[in-house]
């Protein structure tokens, strides 16, 4: 008789906590493993980094026992792999810099224009439908965007200017410039459709038209997120390596005239990388002395937009 | 000053913002096609089911792209195993798990930042660390296990996405009936953001399938004219893993040393090799927008 009030507590206790003890701590321990496999996931990411910070600290330091860095970063002369070889980054820096300006010549205007006109002039199916197309524009692998340029562009601008060397900035610029055109689009268009409805009615009732409204009212309130966009698009554009490798030449020249050939940062990595590369030779440990340079400049471009996103967001 | 204007030369002005913008987009969408055009002009004289079963030759019209197929399926498997578990595990740890403190704070700015780093530097990482510090050699497994990193914010990034659009009534319903967290995340969270996870996943693959740089530098332009070692084999136990450590070559890769020959034959082949990638990576990028269309149309929470 007095065993039942007991099986009946016990019932009553475990229908209250839902399983018994036993079985409660097993499941707490499987929720706290499955936990900690996530995180460890999450986590390896920073591994990844400290890989290549490692990777490209650990070359480019044994490169600069060699090389004073004072040469390296005022140095004209850029010619690793020669019997007198020269350590001055400014060559592939200024190649780097023409492709990129080239590019951002094409990609800003024509971005923005489009984004303007996505956000504020086109219809919800014209938007639907256009945006993913353009983004079909980020799909194409660089490669054939190389081949674009070499083969069809070139020649295409060969006809304008006559004496345009087969390889040479400006058509890669150029080429750059139409691949990026989706980043800055894409993002701009998504900041200037997050300015509140009421900003456009507001600029409407006083009388201004839709071009008004969208260059004096949504463009400067959109203009931390565009300025983003506009970042990220020249992080891409100073990073990209096949179409300038294959379109704008390998020689490594200090010349601002984008009618020119000359070798980018990324172009110089490719060329050396294309050769037999001895491991622990200078001309092994100058690409990564390189590379460093174009990580560098990249993550400073991404900690400015961070800092100007942060700084300018207008908070609605 | 444009409020100052004459209301007909304001509402000329509207109308001219309209036109240029349509032409705009016309053009870049126009080069798009061009390109593609180019690539077909230049390129399917040389398609045909010889070109696909081939290995590369010094004879321009008997080259082929087999061995730089199986290449890229290898190689693809790699990253999409490396990749996918690992982007998937982390998204959901960020959406589901994290607290809001440093720890989280360094993954999340982690993540921002290794997704703007050029993909040359993805191989710059891999020629010191895979290649030479763990001794991977240009093997399928480095090569792959660098495109897998590379993708990996890619997957996260649409993982987090995804997982953010379930609304917080699913949770609550599956805890009130007495479900862990994983059980939750397990039968509810995950299952109703597949769709979302998969159109990720696939567009970091198509992204993969087309990266050169990084392949390049750790030295995989090389003349392959043979197949990795059988992933299945005659004796026990029947699987080998000794094709993850054999030299490759990949589409891109194919592609990037015909255009670099000055012979226009190697150049048609080299088109030939762009029209097979181009018809991978865009129907891929297809799907994932089919994809996306349907889902967003069929739930609605």
């Amino acid at each position: 008789m007095a065993s039942e009030p007991i099986a009946g507590e016990k019932l009553k206790l475990e229908f209250r906590l839902g399983l018994t003890p036993a079985r409660r701590s097993l499941r707490w321990a499987k929720e706290r493993l499955i936990e900690a496999g996530l995180f460890l996931a999450a986590a390896s990411s920073v591994l990844v980094t400290l890989g290549i910070v490692g990777a490209l600290g650990y070359e480019s330091s044994t490169f600069f026992a060699h090389v004073s860095i004072i040469e390296f970063l005022t140095g004209t002369q850029w010619t690793p792999l020669s019997a007198d070889a020269r350590f001055g980054i400014l060559p592939l820096v200024s190649g780097t810099l023409v492709t990129t300006t080239v590019a951002l010549a094409v990609a800003i205007p024509v971005g923005t224009v489009c984004a303007v006109w996505l956000s504020e002039y086109a219809s919800h199916r014209t938007r639907e439908l256009v945006k993913p197309a353009l983004e079909l524009l980020t799909a194409v692998p660089t490669v054939v965007f190389g081949y674009f340029a070499l083969l069809f562009v070139t020649p295409l601008l060969q006809r304008v200017i006559p004496n345009l060397p087969g390889f040479n900035m400006l058509s890669a610029g150029l080429v750059i410039g139409v691949m990026v055109i989706p980043y800055v689009t894409s993002l701009s268009e998504e900041a200037m459709r997050s300015v509140p409805l009421a900003l456009r009615e507001g600029a409407y009732a006083l009388g201004a038209t839709r071009i008004q409204v969208a260059w004096r009212v949504v463009f400067p309130a959109a203009l931390s997120g565009i300025s983003a966009s506009y970042i990220l698009t020249v992080s891409r554009a100073l990073g990209e390596t096949m179409i300038v490798a294959i379109a704008a030449g390998m020689q490594a020249r200090l010349t601002l005239n984008p009618t020119e050939p000359a070798a980018t940062i990324t172009a110089y990595i490719v060329q050396v990388s294309l050769g037999d590369l001895v491991h622990g030779s200078i001309g092994y440990q100058s690409i990564f002395a390189a590379g460093l340079v174009l990580l560098l400049m990249t993550l400073g471009l991404n900690i400015l937009g961070f800092l100007i996103q942060r700084r300018y967001r207008e908070a609605y | 000053m444009l409020v100052a204007a004459h209301p007909r030369r304001r509402r000329w002005l509207d109308a001219a913002f309209l036109i240029l913008g349509a032409a705009l987009i016309v053009l870049s969408l126009g080069t798009l096609a061009a390109l593609l055009l180019d690539l077909l002009r230049d390129g399917l004289s040389r398609l045909s089911l010889e070109f696909l079963t081939s290995f590369p030759s010094r004879k321009p019209d008997q080259a082929g792209v087999k061995s730089a197929i199986v290449g890229t399926c290898a190689v693809m498997f790699v990253t999409a195993v490396t990749a996918l578990p690992l982007g998937m595990a982390s998204g959901i740890y960020l959406e589901e798990y994290a607290r809001k403190n440093w720890r989280t704070a360094i993954i999340e700015i982690n993540i921002a930042n290794l997704a703007g780093v050029p993909s040359i530097i993805w191989g710059l990482m891999a020629l010191g660390l895979l290649v030479y510090a763990l001794g991977l050699k240009r093997s399928i497994l480095t090569a792959g296990l660098t495109l897998g990193l590379l993708v990996l914010p890619i997957v996260i990034v649409a993982t987090r996405e995804a997982i953010r659009a379930i609304p917080q009534g699913i949770r609550e319903g599956a805890y009130a009936l007495g479900a862990s967290k994983w059980q939750t995340v397990r039968h509810h969270v995950l299952p109703y953001s597949m769709s979302g996870i998969l159109t990720g996943a696939i567009i970091a693959m198509s992204r993969a399938i087309g990266e050169t740089a990084p392949l390049i530098t750790i030295g995989a332009l090389t003349y392959i004219a043979f197949l990795p070692p059988s992933p299945v084999t005659s004796s026990p136990p029947f699987v080998s893993l000794s094709w993850l450590d054999s030299p490759f070559t990949v589409l891109p890769i194919q592609m990037f040393n015909w255009v670099s020959r000055p012979d226009p034959r190697f150049q048609a082949n080299a088109a030939a090799a762009g029209v097979v990638l181009m018809f991978i990576t865009l129907s891929m990028n297809a799907l994932a927008i089919l994809l996306r269309y349907r889902s967003r149309r069929a739930i609605r929470w």
